[in-house]
């Protein structure tokens, strides 16, 4: 091993291996990152990445393996004991309490004994200075995703790791902020700090980082630079094949068309002192057509949910119209007998239950819908229905599971809100509203998601996105809206929209007057 | 150096979902064996008293059946609760409750006999039980209280409120002064079973059926599917279109019912009259049934055998070998911790490992010791 050994090396992985009952997660895997380098991890969903890093950061043990830290043989036994040696991490699910505040959280970790208040100030000056505005004070449980994520990378940077492990960091940011972290990554590495970054994100991979390990089915199947690869080079390495992109015919006639789902002039005041308030929403989706809104995380797109899917009501019946309907008075379950169907963000706890089979949580959307199919006359459920309806989706979906009709938890996230997703467009609905239709799914199964969701638009149905992925609403919408501070701006025909039109809304430019703002800028 | 260590299964474990009980009360013998002979009585004497002899008789087994059934029923009804995540424990009062409603009847029209009066009275104990166990989902969906207090502290209510009634305006005239209603005429009688061979009566056989009905409920109708959503995930509940607050009610209201069917069925077959006090606990005793039993209506016809022998056992010992009948106490509690412990096997399998590599991260622990 001494040849190895030259200093180079932070960190050195030889033949990592982890078995979870019959399934190698990890299989003989190695890794090298050098002192001051940003190594991309790639895989697909269930390709070991979690598993790898979740060794490297004392959250698994290896069945077999070795790790060797500045050349150093040593056996990473608990995240105390990572931390102690340097190594920082950002989950992509986030470890934090949500009856505590932000600094309260990150006191937690830090494990040293200093008062709140220092720490919340601490916190707060490098949360500016990175560029990712936080307030120390504020209840998590009240944050949206994005903020969430800014906590846990601002309380592993004031740990000051000399390596940084971050999950997917990207995926809930605007194009402005994901800059301005690429600028705190490159400050990092010019420290003298190495890390090693996960992302499906091909694009970004190739712009910042200097190295790339590759994993398929637990096994690296590539080291390579992807300053010299091209993304679809990339993405076949992970997939194994090629992934095909999205098509989006050209939707015609679309202004003439049926509106099927309208909101107009939709206010809500804010649940809880945190929750933003949404104000005076108007906004159109007509039948074949796919709108997306974009926005950063917390700026009141999880309250839009809840008010268009119903699981909050309204006052004004006419501020929701389904089809032509008032449906602002209805549940969500009122609304899906119209012809909606939804996609909530969050997969385990509110799209599926977490302990329930599939089929089960197949029953969890559509038991109304489709009553006369999975419920008989007296109350029973007819289980072998909704086996087959789930077993239907999974071959549809491709779902890739460990049996045949698993618990939700067991599944990974990506096969997880493939089956979410395809549990709703197995009903052909008219209406289908999405909130982030592909957080955290690997590009082989987002590709999937997006195309399926755009031909269902254009069969005829109405098709709402929410997304924080700019890359995803280009790639699917028809026009683009943006939200920001519970406002909600017009949609931009998608010909018209850029980048950097929609990133200057989602930070905050006057919702409306992009054309103007672009005029001065 | 060896340790155990928990690994997590991918998926719950239907074997040991199902061994668990028969483990802990594997454990539990090996305990109360441990148990008795620090006492200085022979284990193996001590078990066939506590275990064989109370149920070695046909008799016998009718006065099992009799302690088991209001244990069984109003476990089933809590299992529901419990699933839903809604905690009633003032099952104890609810009981009470349906034992007072469902004998209005034969105590202020005792005059009225014939072959309605049972069906009316056990009906309304149903009506007592689900009313009282109203209270509390009232007062939690409309003021945000917690169940546990509320339900909990209304059972001490429903016992005041029984012993005044039977001191008082319920007392017999012709009671001589006792604490107690008048003795229910015959049609008010809960018939018994089998009455060559010994007391019980017709609320074990309500027992099982609610227990086989609740398990229909459970495990085959959307209603049950509805329970154990919004139990285990509210907000994939919500998402559902299930409201919380209707099952709150719902989970109220039916384990309500079958403790007040429980009370009703006590009063009008073991007792005949209504007394001070009508429940030796079985209301806060069926909370540690429901738990043996795994919330599983099925389950908890065993557990409530089980801890109907418990009871029993507890006397047997204390009359044959001067034990106290607290050791009935004890076997429950062990019952229950090693149920709960055994648990953690369905979602975890345990691993021995032996290992003599280097650990590393001790070594400065050591010396920051010194």
């Amino acid at each position: 091993m001494s040849a190895n050994h030259d200093g180079a090396n932070l960190l050195e992985v030889r033949g990592l291996t982890k078995i979870f009952g019959t399934l190698t997660a990890c299989d003989h895997v190695d890794l090298n990152i050098a002192k001051g380098e940003i190594h991309a991890l790639l895989g697909e969903n269930g390709a070991g990445k979690s598993t790898l890093v979740k060794m490297l950061f004392g959250s698994l043990e290896p069945n077999s393996g070795e790790i060797f830290w500045n050349g150093q043989a040593v056996r990473i036994a608990n995240p105390g004991f990572a931390k102690k040696l340097g190594i920082g991490m950002v989950f992509q699910h986030f470890s934090l309490f949500e009856a505590l505040t932000a600094a309260e959280n990150i006191a937690l970790s830090l494990d040293d004994g200093s008062p709140i208040s220092t720490i919340a100030a601490k916190a707060r000056a490098l949360s500016y200075s990175y560029g990712l505005p936080l307030d120390p004070e504020s209840l998590v449980g009240d944050l949206s995703v994005g903020e969430r994520q800014r906590i846990e990378i601002i309380r592993c940077l004031l740990q000051t790791p000399q390596l940084i492990i971050l999950d997917e960091p990207t995926s809930v940011l605007t194009p402005q902020e994901a800059d301005k972290l690429f600028e705190t990554l490159e400050r990092l590495r010019s420290e003298g700090k190495s890390i090693l970054y996960i992302s499906h994100r091909l694009e970004e991979v190739k712009r910042i980082c200097d190295r790339a390990t590759v994993l398929r089915h637990g096994k690296v199947v590539g080291h390579c630079n992807p300053r010299e690869q091209t993304a679809a080079s990339l993405a076949r390495m992970m997939v194994g094949n090629e992934v095909k992109a999205v098509v989006r015919a050209p939707a015609d006639g679309i202004e003439t068309a049926q509106p099927l789902l309208e909101i107009r002039a939709l206010s809500r005041k804010p649940a809880t002192p945190f929750s933003i308030p949404l104000k005076n929403i108007n906004l159109t989706v007509r039948a074949g057509e796919v709108i997306g809104i974009a926005g950063v995380a917390g700026n009141g797109q999880g309250e839009f949910f809840e008010t268009v899917s119903g699981e909050v009501l309204q006052q004004d019946a006419a501020s929701v119209r389904i089809r032509g309907k008032d449906a602002g008075g209805l549940g969500i379950t009122g609304r899906r007998l119209m012809g909606a169907a939804f996609v909530p963000e969050e997969r385990l706890g509110h799209g599926a239950a977490p302990s329930m089979k599939l089929s089960e949580n197949l029953l969890l959307s559509r038991h109304a819908t489709d009553g006369k199919v999975f419920v008989g006359a007296s109350g029973m459920v007819k289980s072998e229905a909704i086996y087959g309806a789930a077993q239907r989706i999974i071959k549809a979906m491709d779902v890739r599971k460990s049996a045949p009709d698993p618990e939700a938890a067991a599944l990974s996230g990506g096969n997880l809100q493939k089956f979410i997703v395809g549990r709703e467009l197995d009903r052909r609905p008219g209406v289908m509203v999405v909130n982030q239709p592909t957080w955290g799914v690997d590009a082989g199964a987002a590709a999937h998601i997006r195309q399926a969701l755009i031909e269902l638009a254009r069969s005829g149905s109405a098709v709402l996105v929410i997304s924080q992925d700019l890359d995803e609403l280009f790639e699917i919408s028809d026009s683009i809206a943006v939200m920001h501070n519970g406002e909600l701006s017009k949609p931009l025909p998608i010909a018209q929209a850029t980048f950097e039109k929609i990133g200057l809304l989602m930070g905050g430019a006057e919702p409306g007057h992009a054309e103007h703002i672009l005029e001065t800028a | 150096m060896m340790r155990l260590e928990l690994v997590k299964r991918p998926q719950r474990s239907a074997l040991f979902s199902a061994l668990s009980p028969f483990i802990a009360f594997l454990l539990t013998i090996i305990a109360g064996a441990i148990l008795f002979a620090l006492l200085g009585v022979n284990p193996l004497n001590a078990f066939r008293i506590y275990f064989i002899e109370p149920i070695s008789q046909i008799w016998q087994l009718h006065e099992l059946a009799i302690k088991a059934a209001p244990l069984i029923l109003i476990a089933v009804g809590l299992s529901v609760c419990y699933r839903a995540n809604i905690w009633n424990i003032g099952a104890e009062g609810q009981f009470i409750l349906g034992g007072i409603v469902g004998s209005m009847i034969p105590v202020l029209f005792p005059q009225f006999e014939g072959p309605l009066v049972l069906p009316l009275m056990l009906l309304l104990g149903m009506v007592g039980g689900a009313a009282y166990a109203a209270i509390p989902a009232f007062l939690k969906t409309r003021f945000g209280t917690n169940e546990i207090l509320t339900s909990l502290m209304l059972v001490y209510v429903a016992q005041l409120f029984l012993d005044w009634l039977v001191r008082g305006p319920w007392r017999d005239p012709q009671g001589h002064g006792f604490p107690q209603t008048v003795q229910f005429n015959d049609s008010a009688i809960l018939p018994e079973l089998m009455p060559e061979s010994g007391r019980a009566n017709w609320g074990f056989v309500f027992a099982l059926v609610a227990a086989v009905l609740i398990w229909i409920l459970m495990s085959r109708m959307l209603k049950g599917f509805e329970v154990r959503v919004l139990g285990s995930s509210p907000r994939a509940g919500r998402f559902a279109g299930f409201g919380l607050n209707r099952m709150v009610f719902f989970a109220f209201l039916l384990s309500g019912a079958l403790a007040g069917l429980a009370g009703i069925s006590e009063v009008s077959g073991a007792i005949g009259q209504l007394q001070p006090v009508i429940s030796p606990g079985y209301g806060f005793t069926a909370i540690i049934v429901a738990f043996l039993g795994r919330l599983n209506p099925l389950g908890i016809v065993a557990a409530g055998l089980v801890l109907a022998l418990t009871y029993l056992g507890g006397e047997a010992v204390q009359s044959a070998l001067g034990i106290s009948d607290k050791v009935a106490r004890v076997f429950q509690g062990m019952l229950l911790f090693f149920v709960l412990g055994c648990d953690t096997l369905i979602h975890y399998r345990i691993r021995l490992i032996g290992f003599a590599a280097p650990k590393l991260e001790a070594a400065p622990k050591l010396e920051e010791a010194r």
